[in-house]
């Protein structure tokens, strides 16, 4: 590493800002430097807002010298994915729609992070409103892989994972409506937490899938999730989904390292066929981790989870087309045509047809047919059917074992372009964790080491019931802590030096 | 020829259906905190929810749910143990997130009824409305076309978009097919929407002010052959704001519609606009191809489950209904049938009882208001309400009971208070309308008229009492009607011995 700071967790940045070896600003300016240096190639921001993150760096370190009680996080630095709205900043979610549109409010996640101190970098590059699993979709260009430049970062919070893996920020944001956090951390080497559903508020989050949209936090390490996911949790009035329940000790869990007796059930459907070789090796030896840690490992059935990508693509679709119609030209973003002899009807036409991209479109066209009279029982009815089954299918599970694990997906980090043009193949790589998101329970992707054929991370999943997340975090705390003591360091330690410029 | 309504209705039966839309007056909007007065600057009362804006999210007004609840359990209906948003999805530029956050097929309030009464050939009829559902949803904004002729969007040069209107809790009471109202569709659309109104009123749940658009009325109305089994197309019509315009509506929509099938065109399935003016329908948008809302349950609220105990406290806190009132009043003020429904659907129940609560004789009130000034109304076609305030008929009937006016002058004074010549003292005043009842200038006129008809004179003096109305003429003619008539029988009489 070129500065050791920023190669620290945010744990430890947070011990080195309390006992005062390091100050905020300091902190952030390693962060800017490394962006400067790194992000021409990575390319995970879309925006820097580096005089917002220095007033409020400087504000920690006032407060700080203040004696004022601090937060852990104050002064830690973050990226935060570009489909959360940002007083002032710049918000695009990645379209050419919102070029430009800089909200005149905080989401409730940015609110609460400003409120612990955290300090919020830019914005992160992003799949086109969250629709796509590379960030290839994005208007902006392609965020890269920092394990290698010439492969897909995941997606769509493929700027999020690439900042974490290319050490631009030790926090991030992402948010997940099938995979969108747990997908890029897995093909990152980082680590991704989409919570239950309702437990982070989505006031602020564009809207893709109301339903399934779920902020949630990204980080190198467990317990960095842990201590960021605690901050931006918590019931909020301005979101009905919300859960009105305390926050559960998300850390204390992340800290357990312990998980004896733990009953642990691996998801047949999930896994096998069709998978990498080297994805299925070191899931494998993961399981075995779990074993010697003390946990009885179980396999369980979930017949339905086969139908989830089909109901998912017709609920997200649908969701979406209705989401995104208020993009329009008329109150905020890009405006087309008006030249003063066209109507408001032909102006919003033209708008949208350059505004949204094709990825875009088709699942606009295809929630909007799906949605349609005359078809509307025949795909969004029954896509809400297997929706049902497939918490029935989760619930049963958790009946006999404390959580289920599996593959986050298939593969590997693919090449930019490879699946750009097979829509399916790319829907294909969030067979497993998009189940997750119909159910709305909680899940967590965490490293589990190199497939042996192309050097490049796996991800391990790990899936608990609703409202128990802490099990997740006591589970990938201790199979965390077990994998780095085999090979000696943490995975993201083992990631190639960029080129610095 | 055209046809006219009875040659329309000889040939024809009308089919009736009403959408009522309620802006509740809840202190802030269906979804989020925003105020909700009327007439403010435009745009001032939004925030990011009701403007639409990427990331908000919609929160539930509670008062809203309440009063759509309210007004279910007055209107009869079974309250739903579980009922949800839907978005309606349409693009308009007044709707900022291009759906509306509706209920469709899982409303809040269904299955109930309205009673209304109407005053027909045979007699006071009660017709029973169906109610068919009681929604909620939410209001959009308002578009304002620039540099058109008519206001229309059509040849406009812009639009202003104003959304301070956007996501006011609206309750769309819908309800079924009225049937045999035949020629009476017209009073039966009137005395529904009156009623209606006055429960709303009587709920407190809004203005319902209908040139303010706080209530407003779609009639949905159809004909058909007499002879015909089956219905026909029907058009909606929209724009009706005030109850005298409801009844228009219907009534112009049949002779349209009447004369549309006599050329042998069809009708049809279009929203239209009634032309206050004209008091005829104009065209709107066209129906025929159902329009696909593909509506889905809001994904951004949950499911409304109201307690059983709650709509129980509810019910039990209703106000008494208007039909109840109406009928304590009547008994009260002992009017007959006829002239209590007269009073009801001319809808100046209200007024007069204000007129009576200033002090007014009720029979003296209910005879100015549905006489004289009704018919002053009906010539300039407004609304009596719009000429005079209750507390100055009121005084007006005051100042006869003192003997300070006599009707016929008091009709000057209602005169003058209508065209703007201030309040009936300041009329009083400037007219110099006051009653001569100075004893010595009456006897001046007593006596120059029977100098001028002596036999007359000499028949009262015989005992002929009813020959004095000749003289009382004479007078009253010489004083310019300004004379007390009683007063001037009472010095006749007197002074000719029969006193």
């Amino acid at each position: 590493m070129s500065t050791p700071i920023i190669s620290q967790t945010a744990a430890q940045m947070s011990a080195e800002l309390v006992a005062g070896s390091v100050t905020a600003v300091e902190l952030t300016n390693a962060h800017l430097d490394r962006i400067a240096a790194v992000d021409g190639d990575v390319h995970a921001f879309l925006h820097i807002d580096r005089e917002g993150a220095l007033a409020q760096a400087n504000a920690v370190d006032a407060s700080r010298k203040a004696g004022e009680k601090l937060h852990p996080l104050a002064g830690v630095p973050l990226a935060l994915k570009d489909v959360l709205a940002q007083k002032g900043v710049p918000t695009t979610c990645g379209s050419k729609m919102l070029e430009g549109w800089r909200p005149p409010y905080d989401a409730t996640v940015v609110t609460n992070l400003k409120k612990a101190g955290v300090v919020i970098l830019g914005k992160t590059n992003m799949d086109e409103f969250a629709m796509g699993s590379s960030t290839e979709n994005s208007a902006y260009g392609p965020t890269r892989n920092p394990w290698d430049l010439s492969r897909i970062p995941g997606g769509s919070g493929g700027g999020s994972s690439a900042a974490l893996a290319s050490f631009e920020a030790p926090l991030a944001i992402g948010t997940d409506t099938g995979g969108s956090i747990r997908q890029p951390a897995a093909v990152t080497g980082t680590v991704g937490v989409k919570p239950t559903y309702g437990a982070v508020s989505r006031y602020g989050l564009v809207a893709f899938s109301s339903s399934l949209d779920q902020a949630g936090p990204c980080a190198r390490t467990v317990l960095d999730t842990a201590m960021l996911h605690e901050v931006i949790a918590g019931y909020d009035p301005k979101d009905s989904t919300s859960i009105n329940a305390p926050v559960g000790k998300m850390v204390e869990a992340a800290k357990k390292l312990d998980i004896k007796g733990m009953k642990i059930g691996v998801v047949k459907e999930l896994g096998g066929e069709g998978y990498q070789s080297g994805v299925t090796i070191r899931f494998n030896e993961a399981l075995e981790a779990l074993v010697s840690a003390g946990a009885e490992i179980v396999e369980v059935s979930a017949p339905s989870f086969e139908y989830a990508l089909a109901a998912y693509y017709l609920i997200a679709p649908s969701e979406a087309s209705s989401n995104l119609a208020r993009f329009d030209s008329m109150r905020y973003g890009i405006r087309v045509g008006d030249d003063g002899s066209r109507s408001a009807e032909a102006v919003m036409n033209m708008t949208r047809e350059v505004g949204f991209g094709k990825e875009v479109k088709r699942r606009i066209i295809l929630g909007t047919y799906a949605l349609s009279s005359g078809y509307y029982d025949a795909y969004y009815g029954s896509a809400q059917k297997i929706r049902t089954l497939i918490k029935r299918d989760y619930d049963a599970a958790f009946v006999k074992v404390d959580v289920l694990v599996s593959p986050t997906c298939p593969t590997t980090a693919f090449k930019i372009g490879e699946k750009s043009n097979d829509p399916v193949a790319m829907y294909l790589n969030d067979v497993c964790t998009i189940p997750v998101n119909l159910a709305g329970i909680g899940s967590m992707s965490l490293p589990c080491g190199l497939a042996p054929e192309d050097g490049l991370p796996v991800g391990f999943q790990i899936m608990s019931p609703a409202m128990k997340d802490e099990l997740m975090y006591q589970v990938g705390g201790t199979l965390e802590a077990a994998l780095q003591s085999s090979w000696g360091k943490p995975l993201y330690a083992s990631a190639p030096e960029l080129a610095v410029k | 020829m055209a046809l006219n309504y009875d040659q329309a209705l000889e040939k024809y039966e009308p089919t009736l259906g009403l959408e009522v839309h309620v802006e509740l007056n809840t202190a802030s909007k269906m979804f989020c905190g925003c105020a909700t007065d009327f007439g403010a600057l435009p745009n001032t009362q939004t925030c990011p929810v009701c403007l639409g804006l990427p990331g908000s999210l919609p929160v539930v007004n509670a008062k809203a749910i309440e009063s759509s609840i309210r007004i279910g359990l007055a209107l009869n209906c079974s309250i739903a143990p579980f009922s949800r948003f839907a978005r309606k999805n349409y693009f308009y530029p007044d709707m900022p997130k291009n759906f509306q956050t509706s209920q469709y097929d899982e409303p809040i309030c269904i299955n109930g009824y309205l009673d209304v009464t109407i005053d027909t050939d045979e007699g006071l009829k009660v017709y029973r409305v169906d109610i068919e559902r009681v929604h909620m949803e939410e209001d959009t904004g308002k578009s304002l076309h620039v540099g058109g002729a008519t206001g229309r969007i059509h040849g406009a040069e812009h639009s202003l978009l104003d959304y301070n209107r956007a996501g006011i809790p609206l309750v769309e009471i819908v309800t079924r097919i009225i049937p045999g109202t035949d020629k009476y569709a017209p009073e039966v659309a009137r005395a529904y929407v009156a009623e209606l109104r006055d429960i709303l009123r009587s709920l407190g749940v809004s203005d319902v002010k209908m040139e303010q658009g706080s209530l407003r009325c779609d009639a949905n109305v159809s004909i058909a052959p007499r002879d015909s089994q089956t219905l026909g197309t029907r058009s909606e019509t929209k724009n009706v704001n005030s109850l005298r315009s409801v009844e228009r509506a219907v009534r112009g929509e049949i002779i349209r519609q009447a004369n549309r099938l006599e050329a042998g065109e069809r009708i049809i399935q279009e929203t239209r606009h009634f032309q206050e003016e004209s008091g005829e329908t104009r065209s709107g948008r066209s129906k025929e191809q159902a329009e696909d809302y593909r509506y889905f349950p809001e994904p951004d609220l949950l499911p409304i489950v109201a307690d059983p105990a709650w709509i129980e406290e509810l019910r039990l806190a209703l106000p008494e209904k208007p039909s109840v009132h109406r009928k304590k009043i009547q008994e009260a003020w002992g009017v007959p049938d006829k002239e209590m429904a007269a009073m009801v659907n001319a809808e100046l129940l209200t007024t007069v009882e204000e007129t009576v609560a200033l002090g007014a004789e009720p029979t003296k009130a209910r005879s100015w208001w549905l006489g004289e000034i009704s018919r002053l109304a009906n010539e300039k076609s407004v609304e009596p309400t719009s000429l005079i305030q209750p507390s100055e008929v009121a005084q007006i009937i005051a100042l006869i009971a003192s003997g300070e006016l006599t009707d016929k002058l008091a009709r000057q004074v209602v005169e003058g208070v209508i065209n703007g010549e201030g309040d009936p003292r300041m009329v009083i005043e400037k007219r110099g309308l006051k009653v001569v009842s100075d004893d010595s200038a009456l006897m001046v006129a007593i006596e120059a008229a029977i100098a001028s008809q002596p036999e007359t004179a000499e028949r009262i003096r015989g005992g002929n009492i009813p020959a004095a109305g000749a003289l009382i003429g004479a007078v009253m003619k010489a004083t310019g009607g300004q004379a007390d008539a009683a007063k001037v029988r009472e010095l006749l009489l007197k002074h000719l011995g029969q006193g």
